[in-house]
């Protein structure tokens, strides 16, 4: 990590233990994340940070590796936390590298303003085949527009989006198009009822024969470049997956050094040491991998196979750990005074939900 | 600081390695292993020369490498571990048995080289030193050796009994650990070296293993063998802590090597099975979600994910090692990982194989047999698990046994 990824961590690290460690469990009883929480995790900038700065952002350069490690950090508090505050950067970013023009100065100001924009990405589709590489929602040329059809799940924070951005088939391509709020057979569902992310509001929404204008396209005529948006995206979710798993650990960690059974602290058993040594190593693991696609990236190389390769391993580890949390802290594991339950919940969507953040 | 992905100068040597290990190496892996303790001749052209020169020529002692590397003072950033575990890696790819039999790089050659006196590294830096730790009542815990050394007038008198050595037979010299004070516990602990051809010095019998059979391991009985004096490796005194302290810092540098070498037999394992599942037809492009796919293919990318997080946990010790921070803990993550993965892996392969990965015909079974030592040496996967544990929560080994 170089001087400024440090300091970029130690801010955000500050940001989640003053408003998220301590209030996670509050969020999800009252299945909400407060607009003033999200607000101070918009007001860093990390998401803006790499548009123009007559647009509205900073202009600075693209970090994958800077981003990872602000997502791990964000989710080191709460998955929920983390993606609502990242969001719009799931609509910032493709337009950065592959909007047009006219996509750029249209969308970005709007995106890039000082109060916490409403926009989102739906992408997850509600069906158990789901394949991002093989979406089923399609979109159909039709004179100067195209008209998307299909469902979408998992699509966090629409009712208040004045822009959702939405993954569809075009042609046997993945594509992105800009679906403005009110568009005519775009409907939004009841709000979703998830194993976790009790906190983030997420809704189905459905696309009936919704027209969108051509310019709406990412990329214009051409499209965009969709494998490289879903490897951005897997990268983020690893990086998220990264975080909940070392918040699950350390927090187990921590719990079993202090639990005494049978007159001594529970870490004096081997087994319980042998878990603790498994999860350390594995989150260790999870972290070089979300690096080390990200930085491919970085070097402005092709990074699809890592991404892939990263999203699966943290997915599946991610299991493996945080039940290990829950697994060493007992009984008081599964109560939902404690937070590793809830780590355990939200760690089983990593291999599961695609897109809902990106580096 | 941590290396993601590799400097052109490590990867040009890898390249190096590669080829060795698919020109020199691969061609008579299965040869070896069938010849148990014939000795592999092809591998003399890896001896090094008899005067010492030119250590850069033997990339597989990169313990004798680092030491000149580090007299020289080069400005830019050093990556001597970190192209010590890729050279392993793509040797043990090759063949892990024949690697652990390159002449003149034992486990004793890194001792000498890392703690040995000019004159002893003058007199016996050239010679192919093997290591004697393990004894039949002292394996992980090497802090219980029974051996024993005795000074009489100037020679030191050996007594005990030996197992588990590599390159028993082949070597020319043995580092033996032995006990100058057993009241002294681990501070007691030194290293001697013992010529071939001493007398009281004996090779009893070379053991029939489960794989690395192109390695000969063998077991030695000290019977008032007498050494001279000046053959105690480092430093005499007995220091509470320090002195074996100094003797386990040696792993902490061995320890990613041996998960490079679990790294090498897995990735060649891992090859071959996408060899064989490509030649059926089986489409493995990371196209499609692994949810959506069969399970072999699942089976196949979680494989290939566990391989890449072990080379990273890999990478990450030996970059700390050059940076010249501390890496106890990593180094011991990286073999607990790597162990276990590459077990689980050349298992899982032959599997996934059937017939073809229970047949003599493929590498495939003898690598599944050959990595399991990895998970063994140096310190077993369980240990390993223990010293994290107890590195993580700063406990001693009496708080977590």
């Amino acid at each position: 990590m170089s001087k400024e990824q440090k300091m970029i961590k130690k801010e955000f690290a500050k940001l989640v233990k003053d408003l998220v460690t301590e209030n996670a469990g509050e969020m999800e009883d009252k299945q909400e994340i407060p607009l003033d929480s999200v607000q101070k995790a918009w007001e860093l900038g990390a998401s803006v940070s790499m548009v123009s700065e007559d647009l509205g952002g900073f202009g600075m350069d693209d970090s994958p590796i800077t981003t990872a490690i602000i997502l791990e950090e964000l989710a080191y508090g709460d998955m929920a936390f983390a993606i609502a505050t990242t969001l719009p950067s799931l609509l910032i970013s493709p337009i950065v590298s592959m909007g047009t023009e006219e996509q750029k100065n249209k969308y970005l100001p709007l995106f890039c303003a000082e109060s916490y924009p409403a926009c989102t990405l739906a992408i997850n589709e509600p069906h158990f085949d789901f394949d991002v590489m093989d979406l089923q929602t399609t979109a159909k040329k039709k004179n100067s527009a195209y008209v998307l059809s299909g469902a979408k799940c998992f699509v966090p924070r629409v009712e208040d989006a004045t822009h959702i951005m939405v993954a569809a088939t075009l042609e046997g391509k993945g594509n992105l198009f800009m679906v403005d709020k009110g568009t005519p057979g775009l409907n939004i569902g009841e709000r979703e009822k998830n194993l976790g992310l009790y906190a983030l509001d997420t809704f189905e929404i459905s696309l009936e024969n919704c027209e969108v204008p051509a310019e709406n396209r990412l990329g214009g005529n051409m499209g965009c470049d969709f494998s490289s948006f879903v490897t951005k995206a897997r990268i983020g979710m690893s990086a998220i997956g990264t975080g909940i798993s070392r918040a699950s650990f350390e927090f187990a960690m921590n719990y079993a050094k202090e639990r005494v059974q049978f007159g001594e602290p529970i870490v004096h058993k081997q087994s319980v040491a042998f878990m603790i040594a498994e999860m350390a190593y594995e989150v260790d693991a999870m972290r070089l991998m979300t690096w080390q696609a990200a930085s491919r990236l970085e070097a402005g190389k092709d990074a699809f196979r890592e991404a892939f390769l990263a999203k699966l391993y943290v997915g599946e580890q991610t299991m493996r750990v945080t039940d290990f949390g829950v697994q060493l802290l007992g009984g008081h594991g599964y109560i939902r005074e404690y937070p590793v339950e809830r780590f355990y919940r939200n760690g089983r969507g990593i291999s599961i939900i695609e897109g809902m953040a990106t580096v | 600081m941590i290396s993601l992905e590799l400097p052109e100068s490590v990867e040009k040597n890898r390249q190096g390695m590669y080829n060795l290990a698919k020109d020199l190496f691969r061609p008579i892996a299965r040869k070896y292993d069938a010849a148990e303790h014939a000795y592999p001749k092809e591998l003399d052209i890896m001896r090094p020369p008899p005067k010492k020169a030119d250590a850069e020529k033997k990339p597989e002692a990169p313990k004798a490498e680092k030491k000149k590397v580090k007299k020289k003072k080069s400005k830019g950033p050093r990556y001597d571990n970190l192209q010590g575990v890729v050279n392993i890696e793509e040797l043990c790819w090759g063949d892990l048995g024949l690697m652990l039999t390159i002449p003149g790089a034992g486990l004793g050659n890194a001792a000498i080289a890392a703690v040995g006196t000019p004159e002893q590294q003058e007199k016996f830096g050239s010679k192919w030193a093997a290591m004697a730790i393990t004894e039949p009542e002292a394996g992980s815990d090497s802090a219980s050796v029974k051996a024993t050394a005795v000074l009489d007038n100037d020679e030191w008198v050996l007594n005990g009994e030996k197992i588990f050595v590599t390159a028993a037979e082949r070597s020319d010299i043995v580092v033996v650990w032995a006990s100058i004070d057993p009241s002294a516990g681990k501070a007691g602990i030194k290293s001697f070296i013992v010529e071939k051809g001493t007398p009281g010095f004996k090779l009893e019998h070379l053991e029939h293993k489960l794989g690395i059979r192109a390695s000969d391991t063998g077991t030695f009985v000290l019977k008032d063998c007498r050494i001279p004096k000046e053959n105690l490796l480092g430093n005499p005194e007995i220091k509470k802590d320090k002195g074996f302290a100094g003797v386990m810092q040696t792993f902490d540098n061995t320890r990613p090597t041996v998960a490079a070498m679990s790294l090498g037999v897995a990735r060649a394992a891992l090859e071959f099975t996408r060899e064989k599942l490509e030649e059926k037809g089986l489409v493995l492009n990371y196209d499609k979600n692994p949810n959506k796919g069969t399970a072999l293919e699942k089976e196949y990318y979680m494989m290939e994910a566990n391989l890449e997080a072990m080379r990273l946990l890999i990478w990450q010790a030996a970059s700390l090692a050059d940076a010249g921070i501390r890496n106890s803990l990593q180094a011991s993550m990286c073999k607990a990982k790597a162990g276990k993965a590459a077990t689980i892996i050349t298992q899982k392969c032959c599997e996934l194989l059937g017939p073809l990965g229970f047949s003599q015909k493929h590498l495939l079974e003898k690598w599944m047999r050959d990595v399991k030592i990895t998970d063994i040496f140096e310190g077993t996967g369980q240990i390993q698990h223990l010293i994290v544990a107890r590195q993580l929560m700063k406990l001693s080994s009496k708080e977590l046994k």
